[in-house]
């Protein structure tokens, strides 16, 4: 095998060292395939990969066989006939003579002279069944001749057609005089229901198209058809969007979602001093919510598709919905949050009481970061009324808003703890330092 | 007739996407009534799995350090051999026979080694209760946490984890079966939802008992409650509640502040 070759190369030893402290020494079950055939090389064997194939393609049996030692061949130049040829024509070729015993038999490339079958009318079933407008009788008539010839070689019938016609158009008339004659020739129409025929007869408007798509898709050019990828892409993104929304089993949801996106596109970010901003700003906490809700009836869908899992793992992914529309940082800060709260990341015993809580306390924390938020902005806006050129923002951030003490439950009023931190709300006349970052709001932070 | 949708569902592998959707389309205030109904039905099967390692002391070798077991049991310690029809703990390949099915509780494999490596439970429920086998993994633990303290044989090392299986859509026939059952939760039905009586298994003194109640370990086993978590979760919403309200009202205040502000400035 091609590792022990490498181990040897390297001077590595064969059998790994830890083999021998484990448990149990493992019976190698003995594979076929290790042993190599005979015939071919070693080396030749393992490119098909070490393993014979499913079907043998070479007998391999065969590969090194010499001719038996008692047959006596030689080569002779010998004539012969064909009963492919009409004629009685006498060739010459090189034959493989063994024990002086000429071979017998055919032409061995006789049996490939095979030609179609072209059905012949005679001149009264013309009359009868097979007349057109566009057709005469001789061109009809040369028509069947070429077929026969030219075993139905369209193409090459086209070019030697003396009336010039398309392709199609031959295949058109010899189709549905071959279809006329087998309708007239038949005892009954249903004898002749199962020929190929007439299950399928042959459309010559289809076929025009046919050709003309064909050519338009060999003919494109590689950027159209790095388009054409491109699109088909997205179509196929869009229906599986479609379909996931759908799935979703909350019909007034769809509904909630709709007037959210509307009004989270309405919302202009940055601090633009005008009445209107002040309505839109609750939108955008808005939004994100209305937006979680499709998320999680597609979550809980998703779960019970799924006729069992874990609880932990369904907490799981109802939390992922939950932070799908928030950004990294946020994350972190529920998480830091959930910590400094005193509660556990993941709950130690996740009935679904439990559970059920663990996650509106989740949401409940992304509301209170959202309200901050909010907070810092408002605060900024009066001050830059005040102050005209810098805006102000409140200092440090106010992420760890529990940070001061860890919390037991239960026992202290948490009113008593806000006097520690640096508080909000600040008076609007106590000038507020100057600030570095910058005041663009960006949607993905909320 | 919703039961029998619902145990079709059951019995098919592939949950058909296009049936939800067409209901959906079809008149809304009863189907959403109607599926307000099987969704609030789940049963869930409350378990602990985990190991339970105890040092052999004088009695170690290099490979043979530590005799532990693996389990799954109910959390109560009740048979879940009702729900669950077999267990395939997958060992570290350098056991003999590294894949241990185990077909009646309790559902426990016992092995003496000396590493710790993570084992993969898949639990096979019955053929009425869900197709789709489920996978628990446990690292094993043989060694204490306290790194430094000397090793006993007396005490042993119990890691054991806590969680729930949940059926989101179980059928009539599973919800007739192990209606009264103590080993998992049995959802309220909505009234006039009526189950057929469960057969009665005349298993007395027949099968081996599948509770983990007697269990030569069951002292080490911890018991699991939600009340400290519940507690520590409300006490802990409690607090942003408050801390979101008065947010809110800094809120409203700062917005009257700039509202007059910029009628003043405005001059």
């Amino acid at each position: 095998m091609g590792g022990t070759d490498a181990k040897d190369i390297l001077g590595l030893p064969k059998t790994p060292l830890s083999l021998s402290l484990t448990q149990e020494k493992k019976s190698r079950p003995q594979k076929e395939s290790h042993r190599k055939p005979d015939g071919i090389s070693r080396e030749v064997y393992a490119l098909t990969g070490g393993v014979a194939p499913l079907m043998p393609s070479i007998d391999v049996t065969q590969l090194k066989r010499r001719p038996p030692a008692d047959e006596k061949v030689a080569w002779q130049w010998l004539p012969f006939t064909s009963s492919a040829r009409k004629d009685a024509l006498q060739l010459y070729h090189w034959v493989r003579v063994v024990n002086n015993v000429p071979p017998t038999g055919d032409y061995s490339f006789a049996k490939y002279n095979k030609s179609v079958v072209i059905l012949k009318y005679t001149d009264e079933e013309y009359e009868n069944h097979l007349t057109d407008p566009v057709w005469t009788k001789e061109e009809t008539d040369q028509l069947f001749e070429f077929c026969q010839n030219f075993d139905l070689r369209f193409v090459v019938i086209a070019d030697r057609f003396p009336v010039s016609r398309t392709v199609e158009e031959l295949k058109d008339r010899y189709y549905s005089v071959n279809r006329a004659l087998l309708r007239a020739r038949a005892q009954s129409p249903a004898d002749v229901a199962n020929h190929p025929l007439m299950k399928e007869p042959y459309d010559i408007t289809r076929d025009r198209e046919r050709k003309r798509a064909l050519s338009m898709v060999l003919s494109q050019s590689r950027h159209q058809e790095k388009k054409d990828a491109e699109i088909l892409a997205e179509a196929k993104r869009i229906t599986e969007m479609r379909l996931a929304a759908r799935r979703a089993e909350e019909p007034v949801v769809s509904a909630n979602e709709n007037a959210g996106l509307d009004k989270a596109d309405g919302v202009v970010p940055g601090s633009s001093v005008s009445p209107s901003s002040n309505s839109q700003l609750p939108a955008t906490a808005v939004a994100p919510s209305t937006l979680t809700m499709a998320d999680y009836a597609s979550t809980l869908a998703s779960l019970r598709m799924l006729h069992v899992y874990l609880r932990t793992y369904g907490l799981e992914q109802m939390v992922q919905a939950a932070s799908s529309a928030v950004g990294l940082r946020t994350i972190k800060r529920v998480e830091q949050t959930l910590q400094d709260l005193g509660v556990n990341l993941k709950p130690k015993v996740p009935t679904k009481t439990v559970c059920d809580e663990h996650l509106e306390l989740r949401k409940e924390i992304l509301t209170l970061l959202n309200l901050q938020k909010q907070l810092q902005y408002k605060e900024s806006e009066g001050s830059s009324h005040r102050e005209g050129s810098f805006a102000a923002m409140p200092d440090t951030p106010k992420d760890r808003v529990f940070a001061s003490d860890p919390f037991s439950f239960g026992a202290e009023r948490p009113i008593k703890k806000e006097q520690k931190r640096k508080g909000p709300g600040r008076q609007a006349d106590t000038p507020s330092p100057a600030h570095k970052r910058p005041r663009k709001m960006k949607a993905s932070d909320l | 007739m919703t039961s029998s949708s619902s145990s079709k569902k059951q019995a098919q592998d592939q949950p058909e996407t296009s049936e939800p959707t067409l209901k959906s389309l079809k008149t809304k205030m009863t189907k959403s009534d109607e599926k307000k109904k099987l969704k609030d039905i789940e049963i869930s099967v409350p378990i602990v799995y985990g190991n339970v390692a105890f040092w052999l002391g004088k009695k170690a070798s290099e490979y043979q350090s530590h005799k532990w077991a693996v389990y799954v049991r109910g959390a109560t310690n009740e048979d879940i051999s009702v729900v669950v029809k077999k267990v395939v703990f997958q060992l570290h390949s350098s056991f003999n026979n590294p894949t241990r099915v185990i077909e009646e509780p309790p559902f426990e494999v016992s092995e003496s080694g000396w590493g710790e490596f993570e084992i993969a439970m898949t639990l096979h429920f019955h053929s009425d209760v869900c197709d789709k086998p489920l996978s628990l993994y446990h690292h094993l633990k043989l060694y204490p946490e306290d790194e430094s303290g000397p090793l006993t044989m007396k005490k042993p090392v119990v890691v054991e984890s806590y969680d729930e299986i949940v059926f989101p859509d179980p059928s009539e026939s599973f919800l007739a079966r192990v209606q009264n059952h103590l080993a998992l939760t049995f959802p309220r039905l909505p009234s006039g939802y009526n189950l057929p009586a469960p057969m009665q298994v005349d298993d007395t003194g027949k099968k081996k008992r599948g509770d983990t109640k007697d269990h030569s370990l069951g002292q080490w086993f911890t018991s699991f409650s939600e009340a400290d978590e519940l507690l520590q979760l409300a006490a802990a919403r409690q607090q942003v509640q408050a801390h979101i309200a008065k947010l809110r009202r800094q809120i409203s205040v700062l917005e009257g502040q700039n509202q007059t502000i910029k009628t003043g400035s405005d001059l």
